[in-house]
Formats: C-alpha cells, sequence, structure tokens
C-alpha cells in the first residue's frame, strides 16, 4: 500500500494529529476517494487545494497520475509561479 | 544530448537562432498593449483613492456624465456584486469576490490607488476631465501599512469579516492575520541541544514592484450581440477570459481575447486591473474602449509582490552538519488575502538535507495594493532571511559558506521540509559549477581607499510547475510549419516553441514560425507563470510536431503504396525503411505537403496535455560588490548565476532569464522599496523615486548552465525564469558582510541604511 504523508497542517482538520496513513490507490483519483471516504472532507480538500506529489513527482490537478504500491505520496498546498 | 531519454545527435535544441521577435521589437514596431488601436474607439480612465483606509458614503457622478463627450461612467454598481468564492484559477487561489472588489472598491477603499470609478470619453483629456467632477465622499479610517503593525491585536482592522484560518480554537475576533500555515519534520525543540552553534536573527525585506516597463493596457469591444473581443497585454488569454467572464457575469464562450505582446510581466501580469472596468464601459457606451495605466497608476494600482518579517535560528555542530532549523514568515498580502505564505515555506530550507525544522508563517493583509505573484513568488523573502543565516553560520563555524553548503546539500533521495522525496535534483551541480567557477577562483582584488570588497554567495529553489497546455502543428501547402503556441511569449517561448517542433520534424528551425493564439484558434493553456511554458507547452508543442511526423510517414506511404511501418523519418524526409521497402527517393515536407489534398487533407497535430513533473530549480549565486565608505552606495563589481537548468532549448534566452531574474535580485536587495506617508499615500510611484538597476549600474552577469535532466520533459526541460530571483539578496546581504563585517538584515540595503549600518557599527 502506498505510504500518505502531510507535511502541512493543512488536513488537521480532517485528519486530526494522523500526518501518515497507508492506503490502496492505483491512481490519484482512489487516492481522493480514499482519503474521503476515512475522513470526511478531505477529499474534497485535497482535490481544489493540494498538490500530491508521487514519489517526489509534484502531480497537479489530475485524476489519473498512477499510484504504485511502494509509492511515497505527500499531499502539499498547490504551487503556483510568478 | 536527449530525446524522449535517448542519446541522441540534437541538431535543433540547444543551439542559438535568432530570436523570431528581434527585428520587430528592435524597429519599434511590434504591437505591445499600449500601441493597439481600433477604429471608433473611445479612452476610459480610472478615478482612484487618495486614501489608504476609508469608507465611501456616496458617489455622485452626475457631473461627469453631463460633461460633452463622456460616454460612459460606472462604479461598482455597474458590475455584478459576487459573493465569496473560493478558486485557484490563475497564479494561486483567488476568491472571486476579492478579485470584483480590488478591481473596483464597493463599500471600502483599501489602500491609496484603490480603484473607484471609470470614465470612457471621447478623448483621454475628457476622461480625465470627468475624472475630477466626480464627487466622492470618504469616512477616512485609520491605516495599517507594515506587516508586523497588521497584526497587533489593536490595528485597524481591513475586513469585518476576516478571521485566521489555521488555528485552533477558530476565532471569534476579526483578524489581519487571514491564515496561519505550518511544516514540520521532526522534532527542531529537542534538536538544538545537538548543536554547538546556534545563530538566531530577524530579517526584514520591502515589497517591491515587478517593474516592468509596458504598462498595464486593453482595448475592449462589446458588441451588440452580447460578445466582447480584448486585446491585451497579459500573461494569458485564457485568464484574462477567464476573470472577465466571472467579475462581468458573462459566459467564457463570449469573450475573446487576443494576446499582444508583453513587455514584461515577471508574474505582475497573471491578473486583471483594467479589462473588466473597460468591458463595463465598453457595455455602457457601446463604443470601444482603450485604457492605458499611468506609471503611476501600475504602481499605486497594481500588485508588488510581498514583504515580510522573518524569524530564523539554525544550528549546526562543529563540523558543519546543520541539526535543527526553525522559521517564522510573517507576509504581506496587500489589501486582500493571498500572499504566497505556502511557498515561502516550503522553499528555503529545501536546498538543504535537514531533519529537524519547523518553519510557520501568516498571511497577512494591510493598506497595501494587493499582492501579485513575481518570480517565485514568497521564495526570495524567506530565503533572504534563512541564507543570510546559513552564511553568518559558517563564520562562526569558521567554514568556506560553499563547503558549508555542500556538507548539508540535499541530493536525490533528500526529504524536503515540505513533504516529498526529491529526485532527479542538481543543486550539488549547482555548487561544483559554482566551486570551480572563474568566479570563485579568482582573486577579490584590492579596494581603492574609502572603499570596501566582499564576495558572497547563497543558493535557492523553486519547484517549477506543469498544467494545461495547448499547442499545434500546421504544415502549410509549401512545406514551412506553423507552430500555435496558448502561451504568451514571456521569455522566449516562440523560440523554444519552434526549435521543438524543428528538431521533432528533423528540418530547419528558419522554416518554423510560432504564433501565439487567441483564445479561439488554440486549446486551454493556463497562463505563462511558474516557469511552466517550455516544459508544458513545449511537450504540448513536441506532441503535436510528433503527430505531423507520423502523419507524414503514413502520407509517404500512400505515396509510394507501401505500408506506414516500412517509412522513416530522418532528417526533415521520410525514406524507405530498409531495402524491403522498395526503391523510393525521399520524400521533404515540401513533397509530401503539395500532395496532402490527394492523400487526406491538410497535415495538422493538436496536442491538449495537462503536464505533471516539473523539475525543480536549484541555483547557486556569487556576488562581488564594494561599498563606498562615505556615501554607503554599492557597487556590483562581478556576479555569477549558476542553475541546474535540466536542459536550455535555446541557450541565450536561459542565461537571459538567469540574468533578468539576478538583476531584479539585485535591485530588491539594494534599493527597491515603496515609501509611504504617515497616512498611508504611496510617496514614490515613479522609476525617478522607485529606484531599479539599469544596464549602467552592473556588470554583464556571468551565467553557468547545469544541465541534469528531467526525465518527465522530452528533451529534459526544467523550468528556468523563478530560481535566479531567489539568492541575489541573500547573495548581495553575504558579500556586504564580507566587505563591511556588517550583518544587514533588513532590506533594501540602500545607500541611506548601509552609511547608518557603517555607523551603528563604528560606534
Amino acid at each position: 500500500m502506498a505510504r500518505v504523508t502531510v507535511a502541512s497542517q493543512m488536513c488537521r482538520p480532517f485528519m486530526g494529529t494522523v500526518t501518515e496513513v497507508e492506503i490502496d490507490a492505483s491512481n490519484v483519483r482512489a487516492l481522493i476517494r480514499e482519503l474521503d471516504r476515512r475522513y470526511p472532507g478531505l477529499g474534497n480538500q485535497v482535490e481544489e487545494s493540494m498538490a500530491v506529489a508521487i514519489d517526489g513527482v509534484i502531480c497537479q490537478d489530475t485524476y489519473l497520475e498512477p499510484i504504485n504500491p511502494d509509492s511515497e505520496v505527500c499531499l502539499i498546498p498547490k504551487i503556483a509561479g510568478g | 544530448m536527449n530525446y524522449l531519454g535517448k542519446d541522441v545527435e540534437l541538431k535543433v535544441v540547444g543551439t542559438r537562432p535568432i530570436r523570431p521577435d528581434g527585428v520587430e521589437k528592435v524597429i519599434g514596431r511590434a504591437a505591445f498593449g499600449a500601441d493597439f488601436r481600433v477604429a471608433g474607439m473611445i479612452h476610459g480612465k480610472v478615478l482612484r483613492s487618495p486614501h489608504a483606509h476609508a469608507r465611501i458614503k456616496s458617489i455622485d457622478t452626475s457631473k461627469a456624465e453631463a460633461l460633452k463627450g463622456v460616454r460612459a461612467v460606472i462604479t461598482a454598481n455597474d458590475l455584478p456584486n459576487i459573493p465569496s468564492e473560493e478558486a485557484f484559477v490563475g497564479e494561486g487561489p483567488a476568491n472571486f469576490r476579492d478579485m470584483s472588489l480590488n478591481t473596483i472598491a464597493r463599500d471600502k477603499v483599501l489602500y491609496d490607488g484603490h480603484a473607484v470609478a471609470a470614465v470612457a470619453a471621447t478623448s483621454p483629456s475628457i476622461a480625465e476631465e470627468a475624472l475630477r467632477l466626480i464627487d466622492v465622499e470618504y469616512e477616512v479610517l485609520p491605516n495599517v501599512i507594515d506587516v508586523e503593525e497588521a497584526m497587533k491585536p489593536d490595528a485597524p482592522i481591513l475586513h469585518d469579516d476576516l478571521f485566521t484560518q489555521g488555528v485552533d480554537p477558530k476565532p471569534t475576533k476579526a483578524s489581519n492575520i487571514a491564515k496561519r500555515m505550518e511544516f514540520k519534520l521532526g522534532d527542531s525543540a529537542s534538536a538544538f541541544s545537538k548543536a554547538d552553534v546556534i545563530v538566531e536573527r530577524k530579517y526584514k525585506t520591502a515589497p517591491v514592484h515587478q517593474a516592468y516597463i509596458e504598462p498595464h493596457a486593453c482595448v475592449v469591444s462589446y458588441g451588440a450581440d452580447g460578445q466582447a473581443q480584448i486585446w491585451c497585454s497579459s500573461q494569458g488569454q485564457f485568464m484574462v477570459r477567464a476573470y472577465c467572464a466571472k467579475l462581468l457575469g458573462m459566459d467564457i464562450a463570449d469573450i475573446r481575447v487576443f494576446p499582444l505582446e508583453i513587455g514584461g510581466g515577471f508574474g505582475g501580469k497573471t491578473l486583471v486591473y483594467l479589462e473588466p472596468l473597460a468591458l463595463a464601459l465598453s457595455r455602457k457606451s457601446g463604443k470601444p474602449v482603450k485604457m492605458t495605466m499611468s506609471r503611476e497608476e501600475v504602481f499605486r494600482g497594481s500588485g508588488p509582490t510581498s514583504g515580510g518579517a522573518i524569524n530564523v535560528k539554525i544550528g549546526a555542530t562543529k563540523n558543519g552538519r546543520i541539526v535543527a532549523a526553525e522559521c517564522e514568515v510573517m507576509l504581506q498580502a496587500g489589501a486582500f488575502p493571498g500572499s504566497p505564505i505556502g511557498p515561502a515555506l516550503m522553499t528555503p530550507f529545501a536546498m538543504y538535507d535537514l531533519s529537524d525544522v519547523t518553519i510557520w508563517g501568516y498571511d497577512v493583509v494591510s493598506n497595501r495594493p494587493k499582492v501579485a505573484a513575481y518570480r517565485a513568488p514568497g521564495a526570495p523573502v524567506s530565503t533572504f532571511a534563512t541564507e543570510s543565516a546559513v552564511d553568518e553560520l559558517a563564520k562562526q563555524l569558521d567554514m568556506d559558506p560553499l563547503e558549508l553548503r555542500l556538507i548539508n546539500a540535499a541530493k536525490d533521495g533528500t526529504k524536503a521540509v515540505y513533504g516529498p522525496t526529491l529526485k532527479d535534483i542538481g543543486f550539488v551541480e549547482t555548487l561544483e559549477a559554482a566551486k570551480s567557477s572563474s568566479h570563485w577562483n579568482s582573486p577579490l582584488g584590492d579596494a581603492a581607499p574609502g572603499k570596501r570588497r566582499g564576495r558572497g554567495m547563497a543558493s535557492g529553489f523553486w519547484f517549477n510547475i506543469g498544467g494545461e497546455s495547448s499547442g499545434a502543428t500546421y504544415v502549410n501547402e509549401d512545406g514551412t510549419i506553423t507552430v500555435v503556441s496558448g502561451n504568451p511569449d514571456i521569455g522566449g517561448s516562440r523560440a523554444s516553441m519552434g526549435m521543438m517542433a524543428a528538431e521533432v520534424l528533423g528540418m530547419d528551425v528558419k522554416d518554423v514560425r510560432t504564433v501565439v493564439g487567441d483564445t479561439t484558434s488554440v486549446g486551454f493553456s493556463f497562463l505563462t507563470g511558474g516557469s511552466r511554458v517550455t516544459f508544458a507547452t513545449g511537450m504540448a508543442v513536441t506532441q503535436s510536431a510528433e503527430m505531423v511526423r507520423d502523419e507524414l510517414c503514413k502520407r509517404a506511404a500512400l505515396l509510394w503504396e507501401i505500408p506506414a511501418e516500412a517509412v522513416e523519418w530522418k532528417d526533415g524526409k521520410a525514406y524507405p525503411a530498409g531495402e524491403n521497402a522498395g526503391k523510393f527517393d525521399p520524400l521533404t515536407i515540401a513533397d509530401i505537403a503539395g500532395k496532402s489534398a490527394r492523400t487526406g487533407g491538410p497535415i495538422t497535430g493538436k496536442a491538449s496535455i495537462n503536464a505533471q513533473g516539473a523539475g525543480p530549480g536549484y541555483a547557486t549565486h556569487i556576488c562581488d560588490l564594494e561599498v563606498d565608505e562615505e556615501t554607503g552606495h554599492t557597487t556590483v563589481l562581478r556576479y555569477t548565476a549558476i542553475q541546474d537548468v535540466g536542459k536550455a532549448i535555446h541557450p541565450s534566452y536561459v542565461e537571459g532569464q538567469l540574468q533578468g531574474g539576478a538583476v531584479q535580485g539585485i535591485g530588491w536587495a539594494l534599493n527597491e522599496e515603496y515609501v509611504y506617508t504617515k497616512d498611508g499615500r504611496l510617496d514614490n510611484a515613479g522609476f525617478l523615486d522607485y529606484r531599479i538597476p539599469v544596464a549602467s549600474d552592473l556588470p554583464m552577469i556571468e551565467t553557468i548552465l547545469v544541465e541534469v535532466p528531467n526525465p518527465r520533459h522530452p528533451f529534459g526541460v526544467k523550468g528556468v525564469g523563478e530560481p535566479p530571483i531567489v539568492p541575489p539578496m541573500a547573495a548581495v546581504a553575504n558579500a556586504m558582510e564580507n566587505a563591511t563585517g556588517v550583518r544587514m538584515s533588513s532590506l533594501p540595503m540602500s545607500p541611506p541604511r548601509v552609511r547608518a549600518a557603517l555607523d551603528a557599527s563604528e560606534g
């Protein structure tokens, strides 16, 4: 199962003090769905305001990016730029 | 050389063809926003608040409306009163209500220069005269400009409905602190006990403007059928379309935006200011409306980047290993929430392999223009502080600052403080390049009497982004190629798009023309920003060119009456793939294009993608400077910018990005700041009093391109536009300390401040 970590406190309203979970998900959409099932409201938070770093690669606004069983997934704020 | 991860000989990518937009710009014929005109247009002007904070009690426009030549007068009541709605549609999280209120004030003005009304008239002078006839009654309120003052419990409150997010329990009292955010890795508080040396200091940076030379400008024509056309200079024609549709309550399909040449943006043109007002004026007057900001309006009415106050604490062992770090960042958002506090917290330690770090910060509103993006938004502010502290740490440890950074440098496999495990990064390579550079190994030279010389260095990080991009490649009837990009060309993307297409098609880049499409001639593309275009739009264009290449092979196969798999593409021509395919003379693109009608019609490739996997950028800069002891004036003697760029498609443009970012950062370090009067009015709204570096101020910025390829891009590209503005402030401050022995922790290090710091140090 993929190891999902949260470095910022953006997920605290949904996850409380939990900062790391293991999730069986084959892509970002499945990840969001499972996060929302476990922590209601978190799916929307991730979808609207956060990016997902999969094995060090930052992915934004995508359902389709694949996640492997041994992937490291990190929930981070969305990134913009200048 | 690399294409799709394979070693191949690249013939176009990596070369330096003449820039395609150069001639028109050099001879002054390129059409920028302010140059554009349409038949029958009238002229719009904006009435701006003279107060930093005031309630609007009434606006009487009757006298202005009665003035001969005036065709329309608008206030906020001519635009929809938009409810609060969060969206991530442009260069960061936005609230459409705030965006609307920033475009034109409704009940309160929140900064000097805030728009309160607009007029369209048959001439600019009549429009200006009409502005003077608008009677606005204000109830002036106390203002707050400084970020730390704005955070105090007794500060004037800008928004009665703003409650700090990210704190527990949820506050019940309104505050200027919009948000608190924190990142934590390990246990910094305990880890400081392992440190032999601890540096702790407070820093401050001034908000600075992006200082693009071209002011905001647009022409808008609202038709009788309810459809509008907008010609403007921006960082994204689709961004302008989306924002205007939202702020005017229009359908996106009813707005067509034509991108004009852009005279600099750097993040400052990722928002709309004039376009919604011009739309409302055009709708009301039935005429096309042209609006152009004056330089003063650009400073007073458009968004600078954030300034901030930063507290840093870093501890290291005697052998130079950093064992603990903490940082607190207070970042100005301007009049509405939305400073780049997230990146400001995620970036300043991303150069290092640290296990115990806590970094937290605040998004703070005050009576200044709402901030806009500026190259690597947030990162330069916090990195100025942390990279100054790292330099101070090196001094206390009696270590070479470059060696200290090498000891602690992030590598593939390092877990960043913001979460992910880093991969395919080139930070160590930039340090090694700095270490072996001519600059680092050259003597500093002796200062003249009355002057002091010093050398400093600093590093920086920026994520880079991908996102939605579209590109199309068209084969013209004569075999030339037209590439259409959905992104305004700010940093040379017409050249890089054309070069990537030419490389894929095996042709000379002089036979490829790249144009920036309007919102109806190319698929949606997220704006030009985040150092994303050569990466993301480059991927789309590359894919579209690959489609064309594959189709050309199919057409050749049809002409030769052999299977498509039996055709190979090489050096811009179709060849039979081996002897079994048959013997045919190779076909050029022109040969195939000339027969395209007979083989199935026009040959076109189009790709629309959501690019992921932009590789992070790391930069290391070296600065030599000389300080005049009598005047405090600083002269930069030599400056080198080193950066991991993945793969430079057109190295001259990439070097230009590094040079431009470095120069802007030097200006931020030495001179630039907004000066406010006590009543909150901006006192230096022009380039005479807001001093940016010009060519004669600086030496040629030397560059070293490090190329650690990004495996997610067909040619290995990483974004390059933002990392170069991250290190300069600390590099200059560290050189200043090396020259004078004085640690300057507040920007800008302008001559009066340097002189005062020298006085203080000399007792």
